[in-house]
Formats: C-alpha cells, structure tokens, sequence
C-alpha cells in the first residue's frame, strides 16, 4: 500500500470543494476517486471503514464520512471545513438552478446532453463499486453480504434502512467471528 | 410556532431518519411537506427534488431547496441546518467514540463488517441509475464503456462524462 499524506486544513476543504462541485448524480464515487486516489489522504481500506460507519448512521454516508475525516485530521475545524468544502460549491449551484429554473429546462440541447451524461455518470458509480470491491477483497462470506445489498435496494427496492438493519449486524457478526478464529488459531 | 421554527424541526426529524441518505426519507419528506404542513402541492415537490438530483453534490441539498420555495433565503437556511446538523453531530460523536475505542482489538473488525453494506449500496444506487439511463442502445453503451474505463483506469471520471454528454448531444 502507498504512503498516505496528511492534508493541511486549506487542502482538507479544497478537496471536499472539488468532490461536492464534480460530485453529478454519485458524490460517493468522487469522494473515493479523491480521497483515496488523488490526494492519498487514507488507504482503500481506511477510507471503506470510515464511509461504512457514515452509512449506518442517519444522513449522506459522504457527509458523515466527511465530519469523520475532517475530526481526524484537524478537530473541530477539520470538521467544518470538510463539511462546508462538501456542500457550499452545490448550494450555490442549485440556487442559481432554482432561480433560472424555467430557462435551463427548456434550453434545446441541454436534455440530450444531461441524458448522455446521467448515463455515464451511472456506470462511473457501478466501475466505482467493482473497483472498491476488487481492491478490498471481502472475505467471501462478507462479498456475500455486499451481493445482498445490491439485491435488496437494486432489485427488491427495499427502503433503504431495511437494507441497512438487516444486513450490517449480519456483516459485523460475520467479519467478528472471521477475526475470532484468526485469533483463536 | 414560527414558519422558521416548524421548517427546522420538520427537517430536523427528516435527518436523525435518514438512514441511507435522502433517498430513504423521500416518502416521509413528501407526507410531511405536501399533506402534514401544506407547503408544497405533489407537482412541486416532484420538481424541486429532481432539479437537486440534476445538480451536483449530495442529493439530501434537496431539503434545501425545497426550504428556499417554502420561505425564502431564511428558508433554505433552516432547511439546510436542520437536515445537516443533527446528523452531523451524531458522526461527531461517533468519530469520538471511535477514536477512544481505537485500542480495542474488535473494534477493526467490525468495523470492516460494514463496509459491503456501504460499497454494496453504492453498486445498488449505480444500477438503479443505469436503469434510469438506459433508454436505448447508445446510453446502455455509454454506461457499459464508462463503467468499464472507471474500473480498469486511474484516468479522471471527468473523461467518461465529458464524452457522454457530447455523445448524447450528437445522436440522442
């Protein structure tokens, strides 16, 4: 595994800045491609953790991953700065897009070119998930529990705390137990 | 009580729900602004949640702008701090409480039991957007070639949405 870089507090929000600004229709791949590939802030594995706490708790895992990080590397100021870099680039966006709401819908040509992008983009969140999955390598009891995941919000369209009730006891259990034989060998 | 107020805490209670993200609470944001409290008719919310998912960063700045058509800048403001801080917090604190647990030689373990729910639900919201996308030939291709370059490449993402779009812009 490379070496990790601690960012500075400038760095911290400009990194968040850049994956709330670019973060179209999968913010949780940028976060990824970002954190973990561009600026090494954390390992693959660091990171999956991190964002895997942020998903059980109530909110955007990005979002509470964000607080985490940012509280790791600097405190309170870490936090808020992580957090402020996530959303302010969007917010303001999006009231620009509420404001002219009624002339950016009907710009010809802007539709086709958001379909070719909202299709892109969802491959670029799936390419995300597979590489994070070939890099992590789930033991397969674990790959199981990710499988399920996919099959209960992708297929089944189970409301999402279900998802996430049911299954994340059964991967914490699963993943204890692995560690208890480990140790117990 | 203020319209101000009642904005913070109906989305206050949305955040400390959201388990998932706003997805999760789509159901439960839409009873409360549309049939509990009024500030909004169905079309609207349709909209306005839509125009949040067009734009870039986390889908829950939804709340926000719904809070700015309910009452203005001092609106989104209330909207905006009520669904994140909540949450916020609670990261906060469990960040903490990680951090002190940090010793402790179960605590890695259970936390990696997380993480397939986590990268598995990132799969599923790719999947569920590709169902979206798919509506013919080119963007099936578009998804399948993007996926493709963003698994087996370290190249920037940027790439593949760049050329989707122009590629959409010139046959969809």
């Amino acid at each position: 595994m490379s070496e990790t870089i601690t960012p500075g507090k400038a760095a911290l929000f400009l990194g968040y800045a850049k994956i709330g600004l670019l973060g179209f229709g999968g913010v949780a791949a940028w976060a990824r491609r970002v954190i973990v590939e561009e600026r090494r802030w954390l390992s693959e594995r660091d990171y999956a953790e991190v964002l895997g706490l942020g998903q059980i708790l109530p909110g955007p895992n990005v979002g509470n991953a964000a607080v985490m990080i940012g509280r790791r590397f600097h405190g309170l100021s870490g936090a808020l700065l992580a957090t402020a870099g996530l959303y302010a680039g969007p917010l303001a966006i999006l009231i620009a897009l509420s404001l002219f709401y009624d002339r950016y819908g009907t710009t010809p040509g802007v539709a086709p070119f958001m379909q070719g992008v909202a299709a892109a983009a969802a491959g670029m969140v799936i390419g995300t998930a597979i590489k994070m999955g070939e890099k992590l390598r789930p033991p397969p009891e674990l790959l199981a529990v990710g499988l399920l995941a996919v099959a209960g919000a992708a297929v089944l369209r189970l409301p999402l705390p279900v998802v996430v009730v049911t299954l994340a006891p059964l991967g914490v259990w699963l993943s204890l137990r692995r560690a208890w034989k480990a140790g117990a060998r | 009580m203020s319209l101000l107020l009642q904005i913070l805490l109906a989305f206050g209670t949305l955040s400390l729900l959201a388990i998932g993200g706003a997805n999760a609470v789509l159901p439960e944001m839409h009873r409360l602004l549309v049939e509990v409290h009024g500030w909004m008719d169905d079309a609207t919310f349709s909209q306005l949640f839509a125009l949040a998912q067009a734009a870039p960063g986390p889908n829950i700045l939804a709340a926000s702008v719904m809070g700015w058509h309910i009452a203005g800048p001092a609106g989104l403001a209330a909207a905006t701090i009520g669904m994140l801080l909540p949450a916020a917090l609670l990261a906060w604190a469990v960040a903490g409480l990680t951090h002190r647990l940090s010793g402790a030689a179960w605590l890695k373990p259970a936390q990696f039991g997380l993480v397939p729910v986590a990268v598995g639900l990132i799969a599923a919201s790719g999947v569920i957007m590709a169902g979206a996308a798919g509506t013919g030939w080119l963007s099936w291709a578009i998804i399948g070639v993007s996926t493709l370059f963003v698994w087996r490449t370290s190249l920037s993402p940027l790439w593949v949405l760049a050329g989707g779009g122009a590629l959409g812009l010139l046959l969809l």
